[in-house]
């Protein structure tokens, strides 16, 4: 296994001469390097940021570069899948391998159970039961750029999200065949990246044994239909639909039945939110109790136009955009052109079940020129909707769901 | 996956084209990500920030954070002690905190 590091131009030699190999789509292969270059600003303090195409990937935003964290642009999301170079990245230890065997990967299955394993990619694909679904995998910390007051932490926008179709086996599947012991309380799972010293915290997340063995958890090797991008978890990852990224182990390694609540930095007390209703807080204050985050709130963006563009009074239009929850689906988008005065019903697309994006449409009109505060807000299968106003503040900038705004110009 | 493989795939994605030519299994996956490229920028301290900040992590995560009072970056240079094991000398940490409020910081 090897680290970060190497030959520092070796990547882009690489990729200089695959465009070359392509004959004609040389010329193609260095727009493409030129577009390396652009920079962009995010609408927050200190937003400067720029595009760089990392191996596996297209240009993303780069918002830090070791350990890597790329951000995903939103006009990558005016489909219901996200493409894998398109795919958000995000690790927070910084020896995380650049070359990994998979025909060598072994996960290996211990702790509290019957029969521990140690199983290859080869053994998932040939003895459990294959199983697919499609799920949006969230930074627990997208959008915390937005916070107001501004916190700490991995800067985002919007773009720490991406929806894909997981293909791998049921968790619970594999749990099954290694048999949970008496007094099991939790599953604790561990991957490849580790600290560049060992005083840093090994990245292991846990979950209680019963969303372990939801149906809907699996361990995948594939993600549309490809390998996972190496910067997405190669070979295996936990997919864990309707809960935040911070679940989603990469590189998975080790799965561990314990009898007691893991309690590491990462899961205490990082990636924790105040114990209410509303997982909010009030800047300053202390919070009573924390838990562990978990399912994700539902939120819905406009994908097929940006802040400040232009459209033509009078003229018809097609706004998209996508939707998602922890689980329970996308009920109703509901669409508004004047900053919240007024709803209509967007037009829901295909529904790729109830962990996925969903897509949404709708006609807009402006009547006259003037600016336009395009919204969306959408409502899930249990009737949660997303908040309208006063955006919830916590300390870690987790769970922004508030309702945002795009503004149009109609000339 | 073959080299030739490898590079195709890697010049689609260049050109934002998704590789439907890579196979759908991968025995092996191998990259070399690009330089780093942010850097402290002069300034008192400089030195001693990236010395031991730059350890773990690239100067990036200084630059984007929100601008800190005193208190914000003490508090987040003492994590970095406390929580991950930074080796920083009890004596340095004001000289961090010093060229973090001049480089990013609020009165």
């Amino acid at each position: 296994m090897r680290k970060q590091g190497g030959r520092p131009d070796a990547g882009r030699r690489r990729l200089l001469r695959a465009g070359a190999a392509l004959g004609g789509a040389a010329l193609a292969g260095s727009a493409a390097l030129a577009a390396a270059e652009q920079m962009v600003t995010l609408p927050i303090a200190n937003g400067a940021r720029r595009f760089a195409a990392y191996p596996q990937k297209r240009p993303l935003i780069v918002m830090t570069e070791r350990p890597v964290q790329l951000e995903t642009p939103m006009a990558m999301f005016d489909s219901a899948f996200t493409p894998n170079d398109a795919f958000f990245v995000r690790w927070h230890i910084s020896n995380v391998p650049t070359s990994v065997d998979a025909a060598a990967h072994r996960i290996k299955v211990h702790g509290l159970v019957n029969n521990p394993l140690s199983l290859s990619v080869a053994d998932l694909r040939n003895n459990y039961e294959q199983v697919e679904i499609a799920a949006v995998c969230q930074c627990s910390g997208n959008s915390r750029g937005l916070s107001e007051p501004r916190v700490m932490g991995g800067e985002w926008t919007n773009g720490a999200m991406g929806n894909a179709m997981w293909k791998g086996v049921r968790l619970r599947d594999i749990l099954a065949k290694a048999g949970l012991q008496k007094g099991a309380l939790q599953v604790r799972f561990n991957g490849l990246d580790t600290g560049p010293m060992t005083s840093v915290p090994d990245l292991v997340k846990a979950l209680d044994v019963d969303q372990a063995l939801r149906e809907e958890v699996i361990v995948a090797y594939s993600m549309n239909g490809q390998p996972l991008p190496i910067l997405n978890g190669f070979p295996v990852r936990l997919v864990v639909p309707g809960w935040y990224a911070t679940y989603w182990v990469k590189m998975l390694e080790d799965v561990e039945v314990i009898s007691s609540v893991e309690n590491n930095f990462w899961m205490n007390p990082a990636y924790r939110i105040p114990a209410n209703d509303c997982a909010c807080a009030v800047p300053g204050k202390p919070i009573p109790k924390t838990v562990p985050i978990n399912r994700m709130n539902v939120r819905s963006f406009i994908t097929s136009m940006a802040d400040g563009a232009q459209v033509r009074a009078g003229q018809q239009v097609a706004v998209r955009g996508i939707a998602f929850d922890g689980g329970y689906g996308i009920r109703r988008v509901l669409f508004s052109a004047d900053g919240g005065k007024s709803w209509n019903e967007a037009r829901l697309g295909k529904d790729h079940g109830n962990y996925s994006f969903r897509e949404w449409e709708i006609g807009f009109k402006a009547p006259s020129a003037g600016s336009y505060a395009l919204q969306a807000m959408a409502v899930n299968g249990i009737g949660e909707s997303q908040q309208i106003s006063n955006p919830r503040w916590n300390p870690a900038g987790y769970m922004r769901n508030v309702v945002e705004t795009v503004r149009v110009q109609a000339v | 996956m073959k080299p030739i493989l490898k590079n195709l795939s890697l010049a689609l994605a260049a050109l934002g084209l998704s590789a439907c030519v890579t196979p759908s299994v991968a025995d092996k996956s191998s990259v070399t990500l690009p330089p780093e490229t942010a850097h402290f920028k002069p300034g008192s301290g400089s030195d001693v920030a990236t010395t031991y900040c730059t350890i773990c992590h690239s100067p990036d995560y200084i630059y984007m954070q929100p601008a800190q009072d005193r208190a914000g970056w003490t508090g987040a240079v003492n994590k970095m002690r406390k929580v991950f094991g930074a080796p920083i000398p009890e004596e340095q940490v004001k000289v961090i905190v010093d060229y973090l409020m001049a480089q990013n910081g609020k009165q």
